[in-house]
């Protein structure tokens, strides 16, 4: 009987879901004053600028607890961040392209210091030459940081997900920062209908953050980031891999449970028509609702097209991708960014590196796309499967190609 | 004003065994510090730079109460953060205890890669402490300039050459820049003169907003003296005028130490290895633009207190 009353409790909430026209940016801010966090310390930029334009609204208004510090760069933002979260509060931020570039030396210290925080970031194309527009290589460039990066194809996932990695950044067995994406402008600052929880739900979900240490504790006293010797750097090094090592496991357990309270299902990508799928993408961001498109019209012409939108980058999930992928005869992976690595961008070097164990294997190929927000349209995803079959049928492919740039 | 007696009866709060040289003064300041601030709880950051790389060597700590560190051009920043958090929590009701913030950074923290930094948090307002052990260079990273170190002193950046004579700018005048943010309080200091500084830090850390105190720190190893002499070679750089101690309350100047007799420059210059260079033949016109400039720049501090 309890149960069955728990479960009605359930629905009802999830019925009380309302649904509100926001972009990108407003849905990131949203779901931050719902989680209202102690600090919030931003810096503006284009195209972050509305979330802490419009978070600093709530709190001129008094809607949330927040002391907002209107820092003065973005190496301050994330510093103040790192500080109050330290001192035992929950503190956000967010940022884009060049602030992220230039918070780059505390994001480090940010996932070193085992700090939860969580930050939105409008990805953007980095300079020079200078752009504003969306791609990923300003949070590709942090990568290696020891954040948990997560990205969303529209404003609910922007939505979903930030509420979802507060819950993820505090797991005691985490404990490491996550950014939250969104490509700038075409998730930024595109409406779109977006179901938002009621503020009682969101704080329940989210709770209070109880750090076990932190400086306030002044009758407990603690030294944070002190000097490693040769001693014990690899030690604290690698006691920071084991966290991301496991943050799989914890990144499901919230998705369900955010599934169970909020009626929406989130793994760590999503696979698109892959049953039987003979030709697949892998795609990040907003790219995989355009790609979606065209799996289905291939999928009316007979082609057996498949397409692989990758949530989690960081910790990639090389083992279910290829998973996802090990039927299939040929794989493209769109990268929205270019490592110059001389072989591709960074998505097609995680998959390439995914599969390399398996014992047969899909053909893959590499697409550059979109880079300082070029557009990428249904026809020119439709082309990479024919290439794809191309490649297949005839064994020719180049690996590394740049789709949508004049030559 | 400080009570010696009552002074040497505090817990040490900055514990002994720390890898700071012989004769540094900049733990001597840490200390000063937490006696100004009696049972009052601080939390402190601090900038990368000497002081905190000989008193964080994991797994050991020299600091009793709260400490962090970040990176080096944040110091401000961070302990900003940390400060708001706890205004945060105790507007929300989550949190009762009184506590201070201090931001420590040593010149190249705070004259250079940490200024911007600063005068964010000080224009936030912020009610935080940053302090400035000022010791002239960048000596954590082996004597380099920076925009502290005095003209004609010499580092490994600004060698005296057969063509270049050490450092060849005036340092900025930090206190000054930092009077013109308009916060409740800021402070020339030394650690040699024991009360005075512990009365500032007092003065600071009760200000109710941002306060920054600059506290010129002899290095011994930096300057080139012998680690005995740390005491008394600031207390010739306050009696030289070379570095006067004043406070700015609310934009009010007082001089808060006048030496009985003005001694000129050449006798705290010629203690430190850093100005051998002017005590050789044809060092006497840099010696007479040193003196000038400490004299015009004394006389003018004079005006802004009101005793000229």
């Amino acid at each position: 009987m309890a149960k069955v009353l728990q479960e009605a409790t359930k629905m009802t909430q999830v019925q009380k879901m309302v649904k509100k026209a926001l972009t990108g940016n407003e849905a990131a801010a949203y779901a931050m004053r719902q989680i209202n966090p102690d600090v919030v310390a931003a810096y503006p930029i284009t195209p972050a600028t509305e979330i802490v334009q419009i978070y600093s609204s709530y709190v001129a208004d008094g809607l949330v607890n927040t002391e907002f510090v209107a820092v003065e760069s973005e190496h301050s933002a994330m510093s103040a961040t790192v500080g109050a979260c330290a001192a035992g509060g929950r503190a956000m931020t967010a940022t884009s392209s060049q602030g992220l570039a230039l918070m780059w030396e505390m994001l480090y210290i940010a996932a070193g210091l085992r700090l939860p925080i969580v930050m939105p970031v409008t990805n953007r194309a980095l300079s020079a030459p200078i752009n504003i527009h969306g791609d990923h290589s300003d949070t590709m460039g942090a990568r290696d940081a020891g954040w948990i990066h997560i990205f969303s194809e529209n404003s609910q996932e922007v939505y979903d997900n930030i509420i979802q990695a507060i819950r993820i950044a505090e797991h005691k067995d985490v404990l490491l920062p996550v950014m939250v994406t969104m490509d700038g402008f075409i998730i930024s600052h595109a409406m779109e209908v977006v179901e938002v929880a009621p503020d009682e739900l969101v704080s329940k979900f989210v709770g209070i953050y109880k750090p076990d240490r932190y400086l306030l504790d002044i009758d407990n006293p603690m030294t944070m980031g002190g000097l490693d010797f040769t001693d014990y750097y690899f030690e604290h090094r690698r006691s920071l891999a084991e966290p991301m090592f496991h943050a799989k496991e914890h990144i499901l357990a919230v998705a369900s449970e955010f599934e169970r309270e909020f009626g929406r299902k989130y793994g760590l990508f999503e696979e698109y028509r892959m049953d039987n799928a003979e030709y697949a993408i892998v795609v990040l961001g907003s790219t995989a609702g355009t790609a979606k498109v065209a799996v289905d019209e291939l999928r009316e012409q007979g082609v057996k097209a498949g397409m692989i939108k990758v949530r989690i980058f960081r910790p990639f999930p090389y083992d279910e991708i290829a998973h996802a992928v090990s039927e299939c005869r040929a794989a493209a992976v769109l990268d929205r960014s270019d490592g110059l690595a001389g072989r591709g961008g960074p998505v097609f070097g995680e998959v390439r590196s995914a599969i390399c164990d398996m014992e047969k294997k899909p053909v893959t190929m590499n697409y550059v796309y979109g880079l300082g927000g070029r557009d990428i349209n249904v026809e020119m995803i439709k082309s990479v499967y024919k290439d794809l079959q191309r490649a297949v049928a005839t064994g020719e492919r180049a690996l590394v190609n740049y789709l949508g740039v004049r030559d | 004003m400080a009570n010696i007696k009552e002074l040497a009866k505090q817990e040490e709060k900055l514990s002994a065994g720390h890898r700071a040289c012989s004769g540094c003064t900049a733990p001597m300041v840490v200390r000063m510090l937490y006696m100004a601030a009696g049972d009052t709880p601080l939390v402190i950051g601090c900038a990368t730079g000497c002081l905190e790389v000989t008193t964080t060597i994991f797994p050991n700590t020299s600091w009793k109460t709260s400490f962090i560190h970040s990176a080096f051009e944040n110091s401000a920043a961070t302990v900003s953060g940390v400060e708001a958090a706890y205004k945060s929590l105790k507007k929300q009701g989550r949190y009762d205890r009184d506590v201070r913030f201090v931001a420590f950074g040593g010149d190249g923290g705070t004259y250079d890669i940490g200024f911007q930094s600063l005068s964010g948090a000080m224009e936030r307002g912020h009610n935080m402490v940053y302090v400035c052990y000022n010791n002239e260079a960048y000596m954590n990273t082996g004597v380099q300039r920076s925009s502290a170190t005095p003209k004609f002193g010499e580092t490994t950046t600004s060698p005296v050459g057969s063509v270049e004579p050490g450092k060849k700018q005036f340092p900025k005048d930090l206190t000054e820049i930092m009077v013109a943010h308009s916060i409740p309080y800021v402070a020339q200091a030394s650690p040699s003169m024991w009360n005075d500084l512990i009365t500032k830090f007092q003065k600071a850390l009760n200000c109710g907003g941002p306060a920054f105190v600059n506290v010129l720190s002899p290095c011994r190893l930096g300057w080139a003296f012998p680690s005995e002499k740390a005491v008394s070679i600031g207390r010739d750089a306050v009696n030289t005028c070379v570095w006067p101690l004043y406070e700015v309350v609310d934009g009010q100047y007082k001089i808060t130490y006048k030496p009985r007799e003005k001694k000129p420059v050449d006798e705290y210059l010629k203690q430190q290895t850093r100005y051998r260079h002017l005590f050789r033949p044809g060092g006497e016109a840099a010696l007479a633009e040193i003196q000038a400039n400490v004299d015009s720049k004394w006389e003018r501090l004079k005006r802004l207190a009101g005793e000229a």
